[in-house]
């Protein structure tokens, strides 16, 4: 979920930092700059993991900021396609169940990727699984906003940001995700974390059942 | 900006939850706090409060990769397991690709068996 990335960058540490030592102002000016935003093929940065390499620094005419190269590893969250997430659900729509870890809100889990068949409840607006029992009748799973969901990250997309105009002037701020996910939840296991709590499967084999007993305890 | 390499290593919940939390400590005491790195830090440690790695400790991983040695496992699987850690047949399936071809019936229970020796479910 987490990786550690290699980067580098020359840090322009302005005069009002000179008071601390370098590596403290460029891990404030790194973690400022970084921080909480989303870097094109990389993910979503977190937070500043070390500074491997302090170069030298420069100062330029007409420039009172000295500039320093600086390598350093930042953490960034990454899910590697196919890995095995756990979120909340933080809507429902027509295009399928929005999922949110809580710092990363950009999860989409489409319809066709849903547990089947699944239909959508216009008046409750949340997807529900029609569950089939075995005298034939189906059992409605609901997927109610704010309940805990397993997910399996099926796909990434980044998409670059162009800047917006300033505040005020209404012209074309776009409002796309620089990085979204795209999950899915049709895998026996997967979907609200409830669902699979009880310890009988949902293949109908006569599994033994004593020794996933404790399962029920919450 | 530049990037040398953009996966050189994962970091298990575990760990970010480590960092963040001296990071939350740290600026506390200097009383300054950085707007987005605030945001994402509370976010990042409000979310992983709720995982297990709330009662893990760096021992309890190390010995648990330790003892999965055996199984011939991917390091995202182990990684996946330290995560969140499989307690049912069905979870393993999940985690490990082709698992009924890796593994056989009596090392599933090993390995859920190992979890819960090593990651005891918290009783709340």
């Amino acid at each position: 979920m987490f990786v550690l990335s290699e980067m580098k960058d020359v840090i322009r540490v302005t005069p009002d930092h000179f008071h601390q030592s370098l590596s403290e102002s460029i891990s404030t000016l790194l973690n400022r700059k970084l921080a909480n935003k989303v870097v094109l093929n990389i993910g979503l940065c977190i937070a500043l993991f070390d500074i491997t390499h302090i170069g030298h620094s420069f100062i330029f005419p007409g420039d009172g900021s000295s500039h320093t190269e600086v390598k350093f590893r930042y953490i960034v969250f990454r899910p590697i396609v196919e890995e095995i997430l756990i979120g909340k659900i933080r809507s429902c729509s027509r295009d399928g169940v929005h999922v949110t870890m809580g710092f990363f809100d950009d999860i989409l889990i489409p319809v066709n990727a849903l547990q089947h068949p699944s239909r959508f409840d216009e008046a409750d607006q949340a997807w529900v699984w029609e569950y089939p029992k075995e005298d034939g009748e189906k059992h409605d799973l609901f997927m109610d906003s704010g309940e805990s969901i397993r997910f399996r990250v099926t796909s990434e997309a980044f998409e670059e940001i162009l800047p917006t105009g300033p505040p005020g002037s209404e012209c074309t701020t776009q409002n796309t995700a620089p990085y979204r996910l795209i999950g899915s939840i049709n895998e026996p296991g997967l979907g609200l974390l409830t669902w699979w709590e009880a310890p009988d499967q949902d293949e109908g084999q006569d599994d033994d059942d004593d020794d996933d007993g404790e399962e029920n305890v919450e | 900006m530049e990037t040398v390499n953009p996966n050189s290593a994962f970091l298990s919940n575990f760990e970010v939850m480590q960092i963040l939390q001296q990071l939350k400590d740290n600026t506390q005491k200097k009383h300054k706090r950085e707007g987005s790195l605030a945001t994402v830090t509370y976010e990042t440690v409000r979310y992983l409060q709720d995982t297990e790695c709330q009662h893990q400790s760096s021992d309890c991983i190390k010995k648990f990769l330790e003892s999965v040695k055996s199984f011939n496992l991917t390091k995202l699987e182990k990684l996946m397991m330290v995560n969140t850690p499989p307690r049912t047949e069905l979870e393993i399936q999940l985690i490990v690709q082709e698992s009924e071809e890796r593994l056989s019936e009596d090392e599933v229970k090993q390995i859920i068996g190992l979890v819960n020796e090593f990651f005891p479910q918290s009783s709340s």
